[in-house]
């Protein structure tokens, strides 16, 4: 669970003065809605990872979202091929801004011990990525790891960041069209 | 109260007077309910379905083409992810049809130890695809219940061979290490503490007022049809026909043990439920018929061209010196020939074809999957069907993406 | 469960039907495999299914294999067959030439052969005909060779990514 930073406050009833980002940001950490893109094994360790032993719901992330609109986290589990390259970019053009992308095994990262012609070599090739978690599957320790990692960038993340040049640049990288002003 | 008088008049509308439309929905390849990658185009009346397109292939990941580049050994790990909800079954399965290949005589013990390993995998199997029926007809808390169970058998996989999930346990011609002190201490508190998780889970649904109203003659096929789809494993005994490779061919020994095979009737999601769960008490039946009576002996078979000496034996001794570079650099002698073995996977039949030419690799290693060949009965039980009856037919078929696309 | 047929009577049975359809005959590890004319596919098969004797009546698999260096026998289609009433399996075996890769399909004796041999085609590029779909079903539409054939490498041609010298091939 994420520790709230402690900010200077004016006493008073009722009232809090802190900072816009520090608020935003703990807000939108700890309460993540992922949608799990599972293809194959690395599908059966999330769902491990969801269940009762190795609890996702703690983090925030009770409510699985399947529909794009409605998810901030893209979690890909799983091998993708090329025949599933575009379905995925279109599942990640549909999510609302922000979002974030974790990569979960092997197979997601780079393309796995699957070094084939139908395999595609990592997912970064077709969407941008923000934490990759090693694994062929990787323990569901390792999966939180990463997510608490994606909970630190959301955290951290200033507020401005989707629209600056740098995020316009590696979308346009990827040909995705961005349609913030 | 004159508009429930309304409503009630609609439902005695005849069929000419209301205007149907056919529509063309897209379920997948992304879509909650769809436990695996799988389009269906469905043509639909309303709820009714009229017809249904598949596409599979999402996740082809070239298996075949990939284990004609490795040397026999490391084709293991392959073979775990093809059902990767009961990896060592598929692991079992590949070394005992090299072992078939090569003549190999494997001991008893190793017999008795792999039984116990492949029907732990079988019930993990099951306990999945039984709890995610529970999970679309809208039953979460058995789904929790199951994943805490399947927890306790990864323990015992790791305790054997380190893995939880993708397995790759076990050598050509045996096991890589006897069963541990812990690993008896385990498995003997699963023996004693799962069969009352099981039937509180059991309890939930088995008889469940809602489930079987939901469940009974939703996708049904009959015997006559799923034999022309060579349907096999619980999907074909839910169906009416009671074949089982354990009893028609057995391998490691099954003829040893005891149990019963159970049968469906009407080929529909609450038979292939009731099969399911029935089969995970047979299993946990013939663990402790294995466990009870596990004989002594070696944990391996006496093939040194295939598995690797102890590295004391390899410092010492000139011949294990030599088998241990051969079998590491893949220059093992493998005899020519064709050799088809197949064993009772979670899903079917499950089949391996191999023809080696006597290379390192090799020459062709075809896998049957049971997955793949009754998937395409899936548009003939769910037309006529609604929506709701389709998906949950296709998680009672138990479809794993991972060894439909192999 | 012991087998209610052997391979010897199997074999003289299909013999004193079939004769010289079929061209050689094998008992590879135990399980019976003939060699027949694939022209001959049908009529073999439908007969072993009927023939209340034999009672062949479950398609297993079908498989196929690539012989790149064998004239006029380049491609090979293998079908598993299985009797569950007296447990008995075959294996038959059906030899094509490179420049006449047809061979009639199995989809009007078993439904289950669509999809089987939908794959066949799909990684050796093996007619099938009077199957009602023959399109490729898990590699891509796009895809404008057979990826299984012996010429064709593992990895995909077109990756800039990964350099193979240090990959070792």
């Amino acid at each position: 669970m994420g520790k709230i930073e402690d900010v200077p406050t004016v006493n008073g009833e009722g009232f809090q003065l802190t900072v816009l980002d520090k608020v935003i940001g703990a807000a939108r950490a700890n309460s993540l809605w992922p949608l799990p893109f599972a293809t194959s094994c690395c599908g059966i360790e999330y769902m491990a990872t969801m269940g009762s032993n190795y609890d996702l719901a703690r983090f925030g992330m009770e409510r699985m979202s399947f529909s794009p609109r409605q998810a901030d986290l893209l979690i890909v589990a799983g091998t993708i091929s090329k025949k599933l390259a575009p379905v995925l970019k279109q599942v990640y053009e549909q999510m609302a801004e922000p979002k974030w992308v974790l990569s979960v095994g092997a197979c997601a990262s780079s393309g796995g011990i699957f070094d084939t012609y139908s395999v595609l070599q990592g997912i970064d090739r077709v969407i941008p990525v923000d934490v990759y978690v090693p694994g062929c599957p990787p323990r569901p320790e390792q999966i939180i790891d990463g997510i608490m990692k994606i909970q630190e960038m959301a955290k951290t993340e200033s507020l401005r960041r989707r629209y600056s040049d740098e995020y316009k640049s590696l979308m346009s990288n990827y040909n995705i069209e961005s349609d913030e002003q | 109260m004159s508009e429930l008088n309304e409503y009630s008049k609609l439902n005695h509308l005849s069929n000419e007077t209301i205007d149907g439309e056919i529509s063309t929905l897209n379920l997948g390849p992304t879509h909650p309910a769809t436990h695996g990658i799988f389009q269906n185009i469905l043509k639909v009346d309303g709820e009714k379905i009229l017809s249904s397109e598949q596409t599979v292939g999402y996740i082809h990941r070239a298996f075949e083409k990939l284990a004609e580049r490795r040397p026999y050994n490391q084709i293991t790990p392959i073979t775990d992810r093809l059902n990767y909800c009961s990896s060592p079954i598929n692991n079992m399965g590949w070394h005992m049809t090299v072992e078939k290949l090569i003549g190999a005589d494997v001991p008893k013990r190793v017999d008795y130890m792999r039984v116990i390993v492949m029907e732990l995998a079988r019930i993990a199997d099951h306990l999945i695809c039984n709890s995610v029926i529970g999970v679309d007809t809208g039953a979460l808390t058995g789904f929790t219940y199951v994943f805490q169970e399947r927890e306790k058998i990864y323990e015992l996989y790791e305790e054997i061979c380190g893995a939880r999930l993708t397995t790759n346990v076990g050598r050509i011609g045996g096991f890589e290490r006897d069963f541990s002190p812990t690993f008896h201490k385990k498995l003997k508190a699963f023996l004693k503490e799962f069969p009352k998780v099981f039937n509180e889970f059991d309890n939930l649904l088995s008889r469940n007022r809602i489930f079987m109203d939901r469940t009974i003659g939703a996708g049904p096929i009959s015997a006559q049809r799923a034999l022309d789809y060579s349907f096999t494993g619980p999907n074909l005994r839910a169906a009416g026909v009671d074949y089982d490779v354990r009893v028609m061919n057995p391998y490691a020994s099954y003829e040893d043990f005891d149990f019963i095979v159970p049968v469906g009737t009407e080929g529909d999601t609450y038979d292939r439920f009731m099969v399911r769960q029935e089969e995970i008490r047979q299993s946990l039946k013939i663990i402790e018929q294995a466990y009870n009576n596990l004989p002594e002996g070696s944990y391996k078979a006496d093939v040194p061209e295939f598995y690797l000496p102890p590295k004391e034996d390899v410092y010492n001794n000139m011949e294990a010196l030599i088998y241990h570079f051969k079998i590491v650099m893949g220059e093992t002698p493998i005899p020519v020939g064709e050799v088809y073995h197949s064993v009772e996977g979670g899903n079917g039949e499950l089949g391996y074809y191999l023809i080696s030419d006597g290379g390192r690799s090799p020459y062709r290693l075809q896998f049957r999957r049971p997955c793949f060949i009754y998937y395409q009965a899936y548009p003939e039980m769910i037309t006529g069907q609604n929506i709701s009856d389709a998906v949950l037919t296709l998680s009672s078929l138990n479809v794993i993406a991972g060894e439909l696309d192999a | 469960m012991s087998s209610k047929l052997s391979n010897e009577t199997v074999l003289s049975q299909l013999t004193a039907k079939f004769g010289s359809v079929i061209l050689d005959s094998s008992e590879p590890h135990g399980l019976l495999t003939i060699e027949i004319q694939p022209s001959a596919l049908i009529e073999v098969v439908k007969w072993i299914k009927t023939e209340p004797s034999l009672n062949i009546a479950f398609l297993t698999n079908i498989a196929g294999v690539h012989y790149p260096d064998v004239l006029d026998r380049e491609f090979a289609v293998v079908y598993h067959l299985h009797s569950l009433v007296n447990n008995f399996r075959v294996r038959i075996k059906c030899f094509l030439a490179e420049n006449n890769l047809v061979i009639e399909s199995l989809t009007s004796i078993y439904s289950g052969a669509n999809w089987m041999e939908r794959e066949t085609f799909d990684f050796y590029g093996i007619q099938f005909n009077g199957h009602p779909n023959l399109v490729r079903i898990l590699n891509e539409d796009s895809m404008d060779y057979f990826p299984m054939r012996k010429q064709y490498h593992l990895e995909d041609e077109t990756r800039e990514d990964k350099d193979d010298r240090f990959f070792g091939r």
